[in-house]
């Protein structure tokens, strides 16, 4: 699969995570969000921001359990919650905001 | 002409690195990579096998499987060499034939 | 999900390899994260060259493989925070705790106060956690 940015051809595998992460950037991200019909707001970009500084500190996508917490921690608790996070991204927080944040599929993620 | 021995097992693990001194000419030289890299370092149960071959044996290890594994180079056996890839390839070079002690 | 009716066994893995020269550690290192997932209460050893594992200062640019010690610091999210590390292999090889990676976790019942997560203990000491083990996972 590939996607088209930018005049560019982003390479994805079959379902839609990017296969080089360099290929990154804030337009490919909107491209992805498009193809899962969202709609990015701030509080998206918030989840999407926080992904990527987690995995560039730990090199990997933190679990729905250790994102909830580590986003309740840095943003508060209003959205250090599975409800909140569902609800902006309603196919998961966790592999939903990592395909857009450019990131693998979390470990333990089936 | 001599042998270029390599050696990439820990020495902690598998006999290699001793066996490879036991059974290395005098003149020949061994190349420590991988886990190999281990058997280079001081201040370690088997620093002696690395610093009982001084003299007899020219030693190198390869210095980015030392720095993936964080062994900074001041840990190393006195009289060790460190290479870089293109050391490695300019060692094969300029020995009589590669033996490796897998 | 273990307060569902499941019973928690004390899951311990064993690491006794070095990093990058074989694939053990990073398996290792994934079936943890996979693990926690089952809320048991899960220990890790790391014995013999396994020590390496959690060396500071890795850097693999020049080797093009993936430096994965950073992951080790994310454990603590994972509530894994007993890791246990053989004094006996740390002398054999000449390094001490301060040549390891300050792995730090949040104690949940003491106000999330930060605490070390290394434990290193004797080789006796080890033999008796072994000995209370449900389960031994070893790499």
């Amino acid at each position: 699969m590939a996607l088209e940015v930018g005049g560019k051809t982003i390479e994805t595998d079959e379902e839609g995570y990017l296969v080089n992460r360099d290929d990154w950037s804030q337009q490919v991200a909107e491209a992805i969000a498009v193809a899962e019909n969202l709609d990015m707001t701030e509080n998206h970009w918030e989840v999407v921001n926080f992904l990527r500084e987690y995995y560039e500190e730990y090199q990997i996508a933190p679990a729905v359990r250790v994102l909830t917490k580590a986003i309740g921690k840095k943003l508060g608790k209003d959205k250090g919650n599975s409800k909140y996070l569902y609800e902006l991204f309603p196919y998961g927080p966790a592999k939903q905001a990592c395909k857009i944040a450019g990131l693998p599929k979390p470990t333990g993620c089936v | 002409m001599a042998l270029l021995h390599t050696v990439n097992k820990s020495p902690f693990e598998k006999n290699a690195l001793e066996s490879c001194i036991r059974l290395a000419l005098k003149g020949s030289s061994i190349l420590l990579m991988e886990d190999g890299v281990y058997g280079a370092v001081k201040g370690t149960a088997k620093s002696s096998l690395v610093a009982g071959a001084k003299g007899k044996i020219a030693v190198y290890v390869l210095g980015p499987d030392l720095d993936a594994r964080g062994v900074s180079k001041d840990k190393l056996i006195d009289g060790v060499k460190v290479v870089d890839y293109g050391g490695f390839v300019d060692l094969v070079a300029q020995h009589s034939a590669t033996q490796a002690w897998l | 999900m273990s307060d569902e009716g499941g019973t928690i066994k004390k899951f311990m893995y064993v690491n006794r390899k070095a990093p990058y020269g074989t694939i053990y550690a990073l398996e290792s290192l994934e079936v943890v994260l996979i693990g926690a997932a089952f809320d048991q209460d899960v220990s890790l050893a790391f014995v013999d060259d396994g020590v390496y594992q959690l060396v500071k200062g890795q850097n693999t640019k020049g080797v093009g493989m993936k430096n994965f010690s950073p992951t080790y610091n994310a454990l603590g999210d994972y509530d894994v925070n007993k890791i246990y590390v053989e004094k006996e292999s740390l002398d054999a090889r000449g390094l001490t705790v301060d040549d390891l990676l300050p792995l730090k976790y949040e104690d949940e019942d003491d106000d999330w106060a930060e605490k070390d997560s290394i434990c290193v203990i004797s080789s006796a000491e080890l033999a008796k956690l072994f000995d209370q083990q449900d389960v031994v996972f070893s790499f």
